[in-house]
């Protein structure tokens, strides 16, 4: 690992704790438990995508995903140092840690790209 | 001397072992692990979005099937348990905040309580805004 990117994914992982932090909970309140037990009427096809379509929409979900899984990745990666005592494999650990966010980033950007 | 690598003190020879479990020796330990392990259902919550657009991008009949699969009993209580962790990481995540960094105005440093009250107020208008946003439609 190049110690001259150490700072930076420190920075995403801030900001991206930061992100997951004030916004996360009203998303998965919303989506994955409100809406399913019908407490709310979860927003129709047609209103969320003319909803996603619009450009700022767009960027706001990208870094609603983007950030987040970076934030996961460091701090999972420093979570297998130190729980699993296994910092002679970080190669590996960063490999897939981070791996996973950008093949993440790029499947969200291409996807918001896309939405019709 | 029979063996010219002998050293007396090596350093090896002092190191302590740490078990695998050593954060079950006590609960400041554990809280602090279980807190790292939010991170796989920040990860997880961050999928969920994605394949929520996903669905979005397929037509109505995607849209449809992504409810529909969020209503089964796995879904449900993968997404109560994720829900629970993402709770746990703003808590913890507010009251560090002003650890993390301390701001000051004036030259006097703003109080720890008033940063974690700041944080709470940011969460509660951005929640706010989200919900208004979403339900409207």
């Amino acid at each position: 690992m190049r110690r001259g990117l150490t700072p930076f994914l420190w920075t995403l992982f801030s900001a991206g704790g930061t992100v997951a932090a004030l916004l996360f909970p009203v998303h998965l309140f919303l989506t994955g438990l409100a809406f399913p037990l019908g407490w709310v009427q979860a927003p129709s096809y047609d209103s969320l995508l003319a909803l996603v379509r619009h450009p700022l929409v767009r960027l706001y979900f990208f870094v609603l995903i983007s950030l987040p899984l970076f934030h996961g990745a460091h701090r999972f990666r420093y979570t297998l140092y130190d729980g699993l005592k296994i910092k002679h494999l970080t190669l590996l650990i960063v490999t897939v840690c981070y791996g996973a966010a950008v093949i993440g980033t790029i499947v969200a950007a291409v996807t918001l790209w896309n939405i019709p | 001397m029979a063996n010219p690598n002998y050293t007396l003190y090596h350093p090896k020879w002092y190191r302590q072992v740490v078990s695998v479990w050593w954060w079950l020796e006590s609960w400041r330990f554990a809280k602090f692990v279980l807190r790292e392990l939010t991170s796989l259902f920040v990860a997880l919550f961050a999928v969920v979005c994605l394949w929520q657009l996903r669905a979005l991008v397929h037509g109505p009949a995607g849209y449809a099937q992504f409810l529909e699969r969020l209503r089964s009993p796995t879904f449900l209580v993968l997404n109560a348990l994720t829900f629970a962790a993402v709770l746990f990481h703003a808590l913890t995540w507010f009251h560090l905040a002003p650890k993390a960094m301390t701001v000051r105005i004036g030259g006097r440093r703003v109080p720890d309580s008033m940063i974690v009250a700041l944080n709470y107020a940011a969460w509660l208008v951005a929640s706010g805004a989200v919900a208004w946003v979403l339900l409207r439609g």
